[in-house]
């Protein structure tokens, strides 16, 4: 017996103070994202060759360690700087070739004239400022033949961790197997490249810090007493539901499921409804957004007094890094609000 | 031997975790749909909690004439914890039951979740944070589950 326990604290030691395994960090971490072998998913295919040719590990580095503000990469703070070492071997590892190395000098070039050109040769993938292509990449969001969606330049997590000579390698170069093609061979000049740099340069700012506060109770849901009781509160809620082009799916009690038929809590009980043009929408940007589905309404019934609350849409949408997504989130906060007063006037 | 299921139990714990983003728990099955989300199922089960509804967004969604792939949301639950948080913290009462998310992505499948942690500070005081963390051991011990699924 004792020696089992030995074993087990062994193993356990060599996971605590060991090397950190790139593999197995990869897996825990970017795994559901990116895929098992990098092929992408909702991120970005990280085993592409024309990616990791023209990529330098600074980049991937601060990527992980920055993430993309509101394009649902996160900032992967909670890790070391020995454990992001790690991953990126393990990403590198896909690779035969070296790792590139890039300077961090600045390129001048005419930011001006790349306005123009970027207005004309990259606006169309990348946005008119930068900011991206639509979605995520997985299923809902984009066809299965389209290996990547746009990155955003103007993203400061991107421009911190790009320098100005990767990007110019990336525009000369392009990306095999995406549709970012080669620049010099599209017919630009060395000078046109570099005045490219200078321009998507320009869009740079300081990351955002992430402000970690205490939220309130009125952040998190959205809440209001009724004055009517709680059958009449349902009934008042189905025809607020409707009247915001929403469809009544079900109602059901809290505890549906979880006790046996009967023995159910009459007093909490949930509407669920779902607008589905708006919905296939919402997965188009974010195909996380289970998180708020199916959209509900909760009533309670507690001496007397019945109070009918949403979760809080906006609370949520900081949660999922998604700047797109949480356009809908406003929306939705804005939908669940009517129908919480509609019922309860 | 006393010792042993909480030594055990700690080396599980420093196991790979699929998914640690600081908000969500997710996890890639490489099991095709069906197969993870019997999976997913069986380990919700085996952790001692009850599936209480299985919502089929996908069927909806097609219902209306919009082309999608697998996409459910599975709400699961221990009915005395829901007591208790209902009872004690009746602002996470919109949050509940919790729920997972589970779609397809072309031949694999994904799983995500809010990390129990926003639950907790949603609570307040109200309810001890071990009661979250265990939730979220709970969650990352069946999405590891479901992740290592062959």
């Amino acid at each position: 017996m004792h020696l089992i326990i030995g074993l087990l604290l062994l193993v356990i030691t060599t996971v605590v103070v060991g090397e950190p395994r790139g593999g197995e960090l990869y897996s825990a971490h970017c795994s559901a994202c990116h895929g098992d072998t990098g092929g992408g998913g909702v991120g970005v295919p990280l085993s592409l060759p024309s990616f990791l040719d023209s990529v330098d590990d600074k980049f991937l580095r601060m990527t992980i360690r920055h993430g993309r503000p509101g394009r649902v990469m996160p900032a992967f703070s909670q890790l070391s700087d020995a454990q992001i070492d790690a991953i990126v071997r393990f990403i590198r590892s896909w690779s035969k070739e070296p790792a590139p190395e890039f300077s961090d000098e600045p390129i001048r070039g005419d930011a001006q004239h790349g306005k123009q050109l970027f207005a004309s040769e990259c606006a169309d993938c990348h946005g008119e400022k930068g900011e991206g292509g639509r979605g995520t990449g997985v299923t809902f969001s984009r066809k299965r033949d389209l290996p990547i969606t746009p990155p955003a330049l103007n993203n400061p997590g991107f421009l911190a961790a790009a320098s100005d000579e990767m990007i110019r390698h990336t525009l000369k170069t392009g990306r095999l197997g995406t549709p970012m093609d080669s620049f010099l061979a599209d017919g630009l000049s060395e000078q046109d490249i570099d005045d490219l740099v200078s321009y998507v340069r320009s869009w740079e700012k300081q990351l955002p810090v992430t402000e970690k506060r205490a939220v309130t109770v009125a952040e998190t849901t959205i809440s209001v007493e009724s004055p009517y009781t709680l059958k009449e509160t349902i009934e008042n809620l189905k025809d607020a539901i409707v009247s915001q082009n929403f469809i009544l799916i079900r109602e059901d009690t809290l505890e549906h499921g979880l006790v046996r038929e009967g023995e159910e809590d009459p007093s909490e009980v949930i509407l669920h409804f779902c607008n589905f043009k708006f919905l296939y929408e919402a997965l188009a940007v974010d195909p996380r957004v289970g998180m708020f589905l199916p959209c509900q309404v909760t009533v309670t019934e507690v001496a007397g007094k019945v109070t009918v609350a949403t979760i809080n849409p906006l609370y949520l949408s900081r949660l999922f890094n998604n700047a797109e997504l949480s356009e809908y989130c406003e929306k939705m906060h804005e939908v669940y609000a009517l129908i919480l007063e509609d019922a309860t006037l | 031997m006393k010792h042993l299921p909480g030594v055990i139990l700690f080396t599980l714990l420093l196991l790979p975790r699929p998914g640690i983003a600081e908000d969500m728990i997710m996890t890639r099955s490489v099991l095709a749909f069906p197969e993870a989300m019997l999976a997913l199922q069986e380990s919700i089960a085996a952790h001692g909690y009850t599936v209480s509804r299985v919502q089929r967004i996908d069927i909806g969604l097609t219902g209306m004439g919009y082309k999608t792939d697998k996409y459910r949301i599975v709400f699961a639950g221990k009915i005395d914890e829901i007591r208790e948080l209902t009872d004690k913290a009746p602002q996470l009462t919109p949050y509940l039951p919790p729920k997972i998310s589970i779609f397809a992505e072309g031949d694999q499948t994904i799983l995500v979740t809010i990390n129990p942690k926003r639950y907790a500070e949603i609570a307040g005081d109200a309810i001890a944070p071990v009661f979250f963390d265990r939730w979220e051991s709970d969650l990352r011990s069946i999405f590891y589950d479901v992740n290592t699924a062959r």
